[in-house]
């Protein structure tokens, strides 16, 4: 049986604004039959304050599609059209107190319904960007199309690569034979061949109990691009100095970077390294350890 | 309240007697039955017990034949590994779409490996292509893998038959007869079966117990060397509770066989037609006229398989489901979908199994509780409109993938 919270349970024992909106001048129907959810929203919005004025769901799904069904009417009610599109799966998995990670998807599917319904509403037509593999990493619950995605992007050769930007193999590394599977098939498209002996085992951190979607709620992507970020806007005023930085790499709270120019053996480097810390961890939220690249760990050997 | 446990082809209450026979193995019979001494003695003729109830209720032609192993995965690896080790001139296996992934998988695994896997199909009503079948025996067929019953739909196949057909081509023939063994009469000694895999658990013996029958003659290659258990075809110090236990499961099986086939089978048909007779749009999946005598596989349209499940759960009655949320994939049941199950009514399937210990007055709450668990999921779908389904339910809903 799933690990579901009281309010999962509570939501789908006792449904909030269950059936069709008498009136509604709103609809959304998002879902995908053969997963086996679908979900279709009314509303009743006011048209001259857009103001959601009653929601009602339909839902062909599992218990946490009912759940999550119910609660996203709930949040919604009485929201502006503009404040409701703001609302995001994340919100309605926090206001479930989260979900199991197979189950997220039912917390899109809300979302979806929800622009759907408010695109049919203005009269535009609503695309549907998302797209949903088979589940592969189950504690960062990250599919196979996110996956061979992100490999084909960044040229990502390893198994290693994949769980630095996806997160997926992160955990119980128990994912890590369909990985490569994905890793042999993207690149043997692109005419290379995945070399596991080159895979360096994956810095392994411990899965989130349940998945409140990390607690920064940033994709290791979007972390490394903000880390990337902070460290160019410290560049400038290194270069005045005649010294210079760069990222070399980041493996979980710790980022690696190379001082370069006047910063190599300058006394103040530690205290340099000190302030980029400082910085990213406020940038971030979150605790960073900056260090030198040469305190990298060694790239695994093979196995 | 008790609850009601209709989840019998997922796994079986051990019986109370097993239990007490199989205690004993745990203190003062403690030895290892390979010892030289008397510890160790009684526990090899126990075994030796064991192994000829387990030879009784599969009709085998010697207790030689049962190789002990830890469970029904273990025998089905062992059998085709073991088919493919043998004759390694041969690399085609034949299979079916709906097999239990403890053959699927494996299989899947080995076209990786260059194995080339063929895969029956099955018509509406889960049944086999038998002309299908015979086209593709050869001599580069290792062997044959058909499962007896089917976990979810409680389909037959015609295995004896087709280990005929295999016989006659010269191929080796394995069935996984976990959810058959005890719930069928068998006689492997008059059948052309060269492997079969069971379980204890499907049948009220413990988890952790498994057996593959190896006739007497066929090629075979252990998967696990080392002692000389099982005369060398299963190394690994035996499970004696658990052997003990099987045994007298077995034989308790053989005493209820006739039960089973009677009493528990119109039980069964009793709850089908309760609830089929008060609940519109739902119909029965699978060969109703071909399947084992405990199984109900009930297809509720428009509604999806988990909800029903907790709903049911809440008082009481346990079964399960072929929806994609209740086995942690997004995909609806293999089985469903290979039956051509549409999606609105895949989702929304139903397995009531049943044993030995299920009374009428249980079956009666079943029947009355359904309906309503129904009609609540019903008011919540999209395809159901006022006391029936939507008109042209699948363009009244369709859903932008999401």
């Amino acid at each position: 049986m799933w690990d579901y919270s009281e309010k999962v349970q509570d939501h789908f024992f006792n449904p909030r604004n269950a059936g069709a909106v008498t009136g509604a001048n709103a609809t959304g129907d998002v879902g995908s039959l053969n997963c086996g959810d679908a979900l279709r929203l009314t509303l009743k919005v006011n048209p001259d304050s857009e103001i959601i004025e009653e929601a009602g769901f339909q839902t062909f799904g599992c218990g946490s599609a009912i759940a999550s069904s119910s609660a996203l009417t709930e949040i919604i009610k009485g929201m502006t059209l503009d404040a409701a599109l703001k609302v995001s799966n994340q919100d309605i998995a926090d206001y479930l107190d989260g979900l199991p990670p197979e189950k997220m998807h039912c917390s899109v599917m809300g979302r979806e319904a929800l622009q759907a319904a408010v695109a049919n509403y203005r009269g535009v037509e609503w695309k549907d960007d998302h797209e949903e593999g088979a589940l592969i990493c189950k504690c960062f619950a990250v599919d196979a199309v996110l996956i061979e995605e992100t490999i084909r992007a960044n040229k990502l050769k390893t198994v290693e690569d994949v769980a630095n930007y996806t997160k997926a193999g992160g955990g119980c590394a128990s994912c890590h034979e369909s990985i490569e599977e994905i890793l042999a098939r993207v690149l043997a498209e692109q005419g290379e061949t995945f070399d596991p002996a080159a895979t360096a085992i994956p810095n392994v951190e411990s899965a989130p109990e349940t998945l409140v979607a990390g607690a920064t709620g940033m994709t290791n992507l979007q972390r490394i691009r903000r880390i990337e970020r902070v460290i160019e806007s410290i560049r400038p005023r290194l270069q005045m100095d005649k010294g210079d930085v760069e990222l070399v790499d980041v493996l979980g709270d710790c980022v690696y970077v190379n001082m370069t120019g006047a910063c190599t053996g300058c006394q103040m480097a530690s205290m340099t390294l000190g302030g980029i810390q400082q910085r990213l961890i406020e940038e971030l939220g979150q605790f960073i350890k900056v260090l030198p690249a040469t305190e990298m760990p060694r790239a695994a050997s093979g196995g | 309240m008790e609850g009601i446990y209709l989840d019998n082809n997922a796994t079986t209450r051990v019986d109370p007697a097993v239990v007490e026979a199989m205690l004993p193995y745990f203190s003062e019979q403690f030895g290892n039955p390979s010892s030289m001494h008397e510890f160790g003695n009684q526990v090899g003729f126990a075994i030796k017990q064991a192994r000829q109830q387990v030879q009784a209720l599969l009709g085998a032609a010697f207790d030689s034949e049962i190789i002990f192993t830890s469970c029904g995965t273990e025998s089905d690896s062992t059998a085709i590994l073991s088919a493919l080790k043998a004759q390694p001139e041969r690399n085609e296996i034949i299979t079916t779409v709906v097999e239990h992934p403890a053959v699927l998988s494996l299989c899947e695994h080995l076209e990786k490996d260059g194995y080339k896997v063929h895969y029956l199909r099955v018509d509406a009503k889960g049944r086999l292509d038998l002309e299908e079948y015979r086209a593709l025996l050869s001599d580069r067929v290792a062997v044959v893998s058909v499962m007896w019953a089917n976990n979810e739909s409680g389909t037959l196949f015609p295995v004896l038959e087709m280990a005929e057909l295999a016989h006659a081509a010269g191929v080796m023939f394995h069935t996984d007869a976990v959810q058959a063994v005890g719930k069928i009469p068998m006689d492997l000694k008059s059948s052309r079966i060269d492997m079969l895999s069971l379980s204890g658990h499907k049948l009220h013996a413990p988890k952790g117990i498994g057996v593959l029958y190896l006739r007497r003659g066929v090629r075979y290659r252990p998967l696990l060397r080392g002692g000389h258990q099982e005369r060398g075809r299963r190394a690994g110090t035996e499970n004696a509770p658990a052997i003990v236990a099987l045994g007298k499961a077995a034989e308790q099986a053989l005493g209820y066989m006739e039960y089973e086939n009677t009493f528990v089978a119109a039980l069964r048909d009793r709850l089908e037609q309760g609830i089929l007779k008060q609940v519109p749009h739902a119909f029965v999946n699978g060969d109703p006229d071909n399947r084992l005598p405990n199984t109900s596989n009930i297809a509720f349209e428009f509604i999806e398989g988990e909800a029903i499940l907790l709903l049911l759960n809440k008082l009481g009655i346990a079964a399960s489901s072929g929806s994609a949320c209740t086995s942690g994939s997004l995909e609806p049941s293999h089985v469903m979908r290979a039956m051509n199950i549409p999606y609105t009514a895949a989702h929304g399937s139903m397995r009531f199994s049943l044993s030995r210990y299920n009374t009428r007055d249980e079956i009666e709450r079943v029947i009355a509780a359904v309906p309503p668990i129904i009609a609540q999921l019903r008011r919540l779908s999209p395809y159901w409109g006022e006391g029936g389904p939507v008109e042209e339910p699948e363009k009244a809903f369709a859903p932008a993938y999401a």
